[in-house]
């Protein structure tokens, strides 16, 4: 490859990340979202080096006494648990998890939901059918249910807890993909591409998915706050990862605390960060929205 | 039939059925004809009539509830009905049989430059580096009379006449020996149509390929094609050069339509239109599909379809009464023989 072309693709790929930029800057409440969302991703990243204590390390104020049931101060931001831990150290570090969790299950839900409605949207028939029928019975499946009989036969585990979202959330991404893939596939592009000789998969991967994207994009940050907000739920009943501090797991060890009626600070921060972070998400997917649904323009 | 000049497309006997839940529908039945290297071959009929149908079916791109039946559907000797699928799809399909497809302005995928699809389209059956292709394309844009530089412009910025050169130039892209033009004016004003049909007549001078024209106006045809067949109810009706089709008809069907075909000589002439409609094609056909609107027929004609009779080389008729041509010419001058 020479240096022109890899020029090019560079030059390709800004002019796409300008082009993401701009629809995500077009309207003012995606604008913010877009920020929160940067904001909790430098969180999430540098989360080890702005958390001033371990997430299960009891701590002591400037006094030396134990800080145990502290509300917010100077001292202790987000003030401290019955045990004495700093909730605002358990806050950032829990940022990380969240967004892993958020993101890798988003994200793999979305491809297979992405393969799944293309390919049962493009072959129809029996192939439809089954996968149609397999996507049907998820959507029976009674969510929280399903991962408390997958956590409770695997273990808590994050791994499993990712695997459980996943199976149970590329449902809908399939649903809606396969019902444009169909649309998609009946359009004369499609019939002139298979008269040139493309293959089936040339076909859906070259030619309809490209025409699916913004869609795409548009389930996969759906997909993501989704993925939150199961987590949260799964913690918040003690079915998260033990090991791992998340915003979920915060609220499930206030309620065994007993505290909840005291402790304001304890169970407002984690839910307003779970709260604002999923709004931001789809505040930011309703700019894709828009691209791709254009009748939401203007209104 | 032909000592003298190379057969490119045999076509014997060939029929389609679709499966419907109505019964069979016979979309095209008992097809014969050639097509001869380097001349324009136009097929004639109004919409319904089986012209795409028949098209696709050589191409094989027919939907699965069409059984395609022929005694032989060859391409230079190369049986194309039989051969397997993938071998067809990567020896045949756009490397010798290319097609500009009906409605060719929306045949271009929206999300990527006009340019880029030509070199996919080249590059997805020859082994050649995108530069290659690209000059490949320049070129190409420049024989259909568009500029090098809108390779780069995306479908949307194209009008129709710019999108259907660009198609041409696709179809025209790996050098075929057959190109099928389904209906290439369709959609386009008069004027673009023009330019449209000038382009193919240059383009012919600069190429080798053979042309099968398909088209509803028999106006396009007259003037393009070296030979025309027309086709009715999914039957050849008849089969003629050009100038014996339009001068020597025999066909009463051939005879409605040159009447339906405003003359450029005959100003003022009033133009004259065959009554009722085409049949359904559902179920087995007894008779021949023009006897119900035929001013013509006789008695034998609901009873039997007629075999295609020889009146002379490359003429073949499908009609009882061929033996008084001169009678019929005439009464079909008459406005009052087509009163149903």
């Amino acid at each position: 490859m020479s240096a022109s072309t890899i020029n090019r693709y560079l030059q390709t790929l800004r002019r796409g990340l300008a082009e993401h930029y701009r629809i995500i800057t077009s309207n003012p409440l995606s604008r913010i979202g877009f920020f929160v969302i940067i904001a909790f991703v430098v969180v999430a990243i540098f989360a080890p080096w702005i958390a001033p204590y371990d997430p299960w390390e009891m701590v002591y104020d400037k006094d030396g006494k134990f800080a145990s049931l502290r509300p917010p101060s100077w001292e202790f931001p987000v003030g401290t648990t019955h045990l004495g831990y700093d909730l605002f150290s358990q806050l950032v570090l829990a940022t990380r998890t969240t967004l892993i969790i958020g993101s890798v299950s988003g994200l793999i839900s979305i491809v297979i939901g992405a393969n799944v409605g293309l390919i049962a949207g493009y072959y129809g028939g029996k192939i439809d059918e089954i996968l149609m029928r397999l996507t049907d019975i998820l959507y029976g499946m009674p969510f929280l249910p399903f991962i408390i009989v997958l956590i409770a036969l695997f273990g808590r585990k994050l791994e499993f807890v990712i695997l459980a979202i996943v199976l149970i959330i590329w449902r809908t991404s399939a649903r809606v993909i396969r019902a444009q893939t169909i649309s998609i596939k009946q359009r004369q592009f499609i019939a002139a591409a298979r008269a040139r000789g493309c293959s089936d998969l040339r076909i859906i991967y070259r030619h309809i998915l490209p025409n699916v994207l913004p869609l795409l994009l548009l389930y996969a940050a759906f997909n993501i706050a989704w993925s939150i907000i199961t987590e949260a739920s799964a913690s918040f009943l003690g079915f998260g990862d033990g090991e791992t501090i998340s915003w979920g797991g915060m609220l499930y060890e206030l309620w065994l605390s007993g505290k909840t009626r005291v402790a304001w600070w304890w169970f407002a921060t984690p839910s307003i960060c779970i709260v604002l972070l999923v709004t931001s998400l789809v505040f930011v997917s309703r700019a894709y929205e828009e691209v791709a649904n254009p009748r939401l323009r203007k209104r | 039939m032909q000592p003298q000049r190379e057969t490119v497309l045999q076509v014997r006997g060939l029929g389609v059925r679709y499966q419907t839940r109505q019964g069979p529908v016979h979309a095209v039945t008992d097809m014969t004809f050639d097509v001869f290297a380097n001349e324009v071959f136009g097929i004639a009929g109004e919409s319904g009539c089986g012209k795409s149908t028949l098209i696709r079916a050589l191409l094989r791109l027919l939907p699965d509830n069409a059984d395609v039946e022929a005694e032989r559907a060859s391409y230079r000797g190369q049986d194309l009905l039989t051969m397997r699928e993938d071998e067809f799809r990567q020896r045949i399909l756009w490397q010798e049989i290319s097609l500009v497809p009906q409605s060719a302005m929306n045949s271009f995928n929206p999300v990527y430059r006009v340019g880029d699809q030509v070199v996919e389209s080249i590059r997805a059956h020859r082994d050649s580096s995108r530069a290659e292709a690209r000059e490949r394309v320049a070129e190409l844009f420049d024989i259909v009379g568009l500029q090098a530089d809108l390779m780069r412009s995306y479908p949307h910025e194209f009008s129709g006449g710019m999108r259907q050169r660009a198609m041409i130039a696709m179809a025209l892209a790996l050098d075929p020996g057959l190109i099928v033009m389904d209906e290439p004016t369709t959609g386009l004003d008069v004027l673009v149509q023009e330019r449209i049909l000038r382009r193919i007549r240059e383009i012919r001078g600069e190429i080798e390929s053979s042309i099968i024209l398909i088209t509803h106006d028999i106006a396009v045809i007259a003037e393009m094609a070296d030979r025309i067949a027309v086709m009715y109810g999914g039957e050849l009706m008849e089969q003629a050069s050009a100038i014996d089709l339009f001068e020597t008809p025999y066909h009463p069907y051939t005879l409605g339509l040159n009447n339906a075909f405003p003359s450029i000589r005959d100003i003022g002439g009033e133009l004259i239109s065959i009554p009722g409609s085409p049949p359904t094609l559902i179920g087995p056909v007894e008779s021949c599909p023009f006897e119900s609107r035929c001013p013509f027929r006789i008695e034998r004609c609901a009873e039997a379809n007629p075999a295609p009779v020889e009146i002379g080389e490359f003429h073949q008729v499908r009609c009882f009464r061929t033996d008084e041509p001169e009678e019929l010419r005439r009464l079909a001058k008459e406005k009052s023989t087509w009163r149903s």
